[in-house]
């Protein structure tokens, strides 16, 4: 158990590439922390530091009290589970379970109650003796998931680690990883692509671009006031509607006074555009329909406004039946509507 | 080509049978030579087996032909180099191979070139300079002198380091979280997933130094180093005596077998890291 605290952490590739630049970050001790951020934005370059597989360029890591830059990744108490889970594959599951324990000379007694403890939490019992390959992707990944869990390290990182299931799977180990780290209490990092994962998982969401953290906040937080207008597009699926504040005016006839004359950029989630009026002061747009994409429990229904370039997403629950070239009104109400700053583009205090 | 006539059928046939019969001919002659007494084959070769097998199989280990040492002395100097080859040769690459695909040091990129370039380079274009090197390094008539310039391999070393690059990164980090140095790493999990290359390299370097026959020849005068391969040679060459043919072909024929049984036995393992990829 240990906070991990990054400051002006930085990493340059053969002194060329900088993936990382600068970047401060503190997680507090049982913290679950996802980094989220588009790819090649350096979210597993900033995990392998931390784990001590990468060198860092400058700035400093700290686990607990620690400082571990030069140390060894072993050395650095963590435990990592990897995209495509790197079992040993001549080694049977138990031996894998086994093989960091006996190599930091755990006594055999311990050794065989903690993995006999991990094998009856993640229910691979069934399957110590067999190989990896004898095993179907799910099964891997608790093996992986075991591996990590059995030496009761600092920290967890996790780097996509259920990418390679199905979506179905997938749900199901979320929510498993959440409970069992949250029983342990162990300090954990968790890189994802996915925006469920991010937004279900996390007691921290750190949304990352370009090597830079946009921002950091809890996930509803981060959705519901987006620092940015990076963060504004890249979370939610799909991400807010973005329109230039002036052509907005111009259509609308007038903003709110909410917003003031700095705005360059309004975002609108899609939700939060509404085919009826609401009792709310609003703003209405005459739009006509393009597309309707069904999922089931809710519609995307895509639609264009004269005077904008881009089209506008609305979502809406239940099935939106609706007819290309249909007209629709748009209404937003004037407390949905985030503001971004015209030049730094980030978001204007409302 | 792929017509289906007949006439064709039976001609190919003929002119595939003429070539075993071509090949193995030699072949089955040596075989019944083993049967008969230097009596009988001084006067001709028989094409029929005799009763003399087991008599020959147990004299030609005594067998001390002119101008070569025993017969035995011989096998075990062959089988000796073979296996020194064999086991320096992987040993040497396998650690290299290592060396090449994980550590990062100065110049690694030229070592791999330089290791390259000596595919190119095999014993027999470059044996003056190195009959020159281990003349001058007193390793003539020597164990050293007739296997250490044959172990430098860069195939094995190339071999390795193509199944080295196909094992993922992931492996060299899980291991190393996992609180294993580079040796364990090595011996813990390179080694064993090494474990069909290096079955099928023993395989292929074991005949490699068993049936070498020009180095011997140049790097040993006396006797005592002499290896099967060359001796069979000297063998049939005394002058002043009647070849004994039954012990000559006897010893050629059991020096055959070490490379058919080492296949055979070899193969199922072969096989089996074929069937069960373990990546
Ligand atoms: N070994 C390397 N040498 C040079 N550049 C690298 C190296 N590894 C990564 N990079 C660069 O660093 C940047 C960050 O890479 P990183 O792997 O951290 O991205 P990521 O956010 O994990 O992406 P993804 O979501 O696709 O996994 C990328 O621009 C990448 O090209
Ligand atoms: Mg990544």
């Amino acid at each position: 158990m240990a906070s991990i605290t990054l400051s002006a952490v930085k990493k340059t590739y053969q002194g060329q590439v900088t993936a990382i630049h600068g970047l401060d970050l503190s997680i507090a001790d049982g913290e679950l922390v996802v980094l989220v951020g588009p790819s090649g934005c350096g979210k597993s370059t900033l995990l392998r530091m931390i784990a001590g597989l990468e060198t860092i360029t400058s700035g400093e890591v700290r686990i607990g009290d620690t400082m571990v830059n030069r140390l060894e990744p072993a050395e650095r108490d963590i435990a990592m589970v990897f995209q495509n889970y790197a079992l040993y594959p001549h080694m049977s599951v138990r031996q894998n379970l086994e093989y960091g324990l006996k190599n930091r000379r755990t006594p055999r007694p311990e050794i065989d109650r903690r993995v006999t403890e991990a094998a009856r939490i993640l229910e691979i019992e069934p399957f110590l003796d067999r190989k990896p390959r004898q095993l179907s992707g799910g099964q891997r990944q608790r093996v992986a998931m075991g591996r990590a869990i059995v030496r009761q390290p600092k920290a967890f990182l996790f780097d996509e680690p259920l990418s390679n299931l199905d979506a179905k799977l997938r749900g199901q180990m979320r929510v498993e990883i959440r409970r069992l780290q949250r029983t342990l209490g162990t300090t954990s990092v968790y890189v994802t692509h996915d925006q469920l994962e991010a937004m279900t998982m996390a007691d921290k969401l750190v949304v990352m671009n370009g090597g830079r953290i946009e921002q950091v906040g809890r996930p509803l937080e981060v959705y519901s006031r987006p620092a940015s207008l990076f963060v504004a597009g890249f979370m939610g699926s799909p991400g807010m509607n973005l329109i230039p504040a002036p052509a907005l005016a111009g259509i609308a006839g007038g903003l709110p006074d909410s917003v003031g004359p700095a705005c360059g950029t309004i975002g609108i989630r899609p939700e939060d555009v509404a085919l009826t009026a609401p009792d709310r002061p609003h703003l209405r747009l005459d739009a006509v329909l393009d597309a309707v994409e069904l999922v089931g429990s809710e519609s995307l229904v895509y639609a264009h406004v004269a005077g904008l370039d881009s089209e506008v997403v609305l979502r809406t629950p239940g099935i939106h039946a609706g007819e290309p070239g249909q007209t629709l009104g748009l209404h937003i109400a004037h407390a949905d509507l985030h503001c971004f700053d015209a030049e730094s583009g980030r978001r204007l205090a409302s | 080509m792929v017509e289906n006539r007949p006439f064709l059928g039976f001609l190919t046939h003929l002119v595939l049978i003429a070539g075993v019969i071509v090949v193995a001919f030699p072949v089955y002659v040596a075989i019944i030579a083993m049967t008969h007494t230097d009596v009988t084959l001084n006067s001709g070769a028989p094409l029929l087996p005799g009763a003399e097998l087991i008599s020959n199989l147990i004299a030609v280990w005594t067998f001390d032909p002119p101008g070569a040492p025993p017969f035995w002395l011989m096998v075990w100097n062959s089988t000796l180099m073979a296996l020194i080859i064999m086991v320096g040769k992987i040993a040497i690459s396998i650690i290299s191979a290592y060396a090449i695909v994980y550590f990062r040091f100065p110049f690694r990129t030229l070592a791999f070139w330089i290791i390259f370039i000596t595919l190119m380079l095999p014993v027999e274009v470059r044996i003056i300079p190195t009959y020159e090197v281990v003349a001058n390094l007193g390793m003539l008539n020597s164990y050293a002198g007739l296997t250490i310039p044959l172990i430098a391999s860069a195939t094995a070393t190339f071999l390795f380091r193509q199944f080295f690059m196909t094992i993922p990164d992931e492996m060299m980090e899980a291991a190393r979280v996992d609180g294993a140095g580079p040796l364990k790493f090595f011996r813990d999990i390179l080694l064993p997933l090494s474990r069909t290359n290096i079955a099928a390299l023993c395989i292929i370097l074991f005949i490699y130094g068993w049936v070498q026959y020009l180095w011997p020849l140049l790097v040993t005068t006396r006797e005592e180093h002499f290896t099967l391969m060359m001796g069979v040679r000297q063998m049939a060459g005394a002058q002043e005596v009647d070849p004994q043919w039954n012990l000559i072909m006897t010893a050629v024929v059991l020096a055959m077998l070490p490379p058919v049984l080492i296949v055979i036995a070899m193969q199922r393992l072969f096989v089996k890291g074929l069937v069960e990829t373990e990546k």
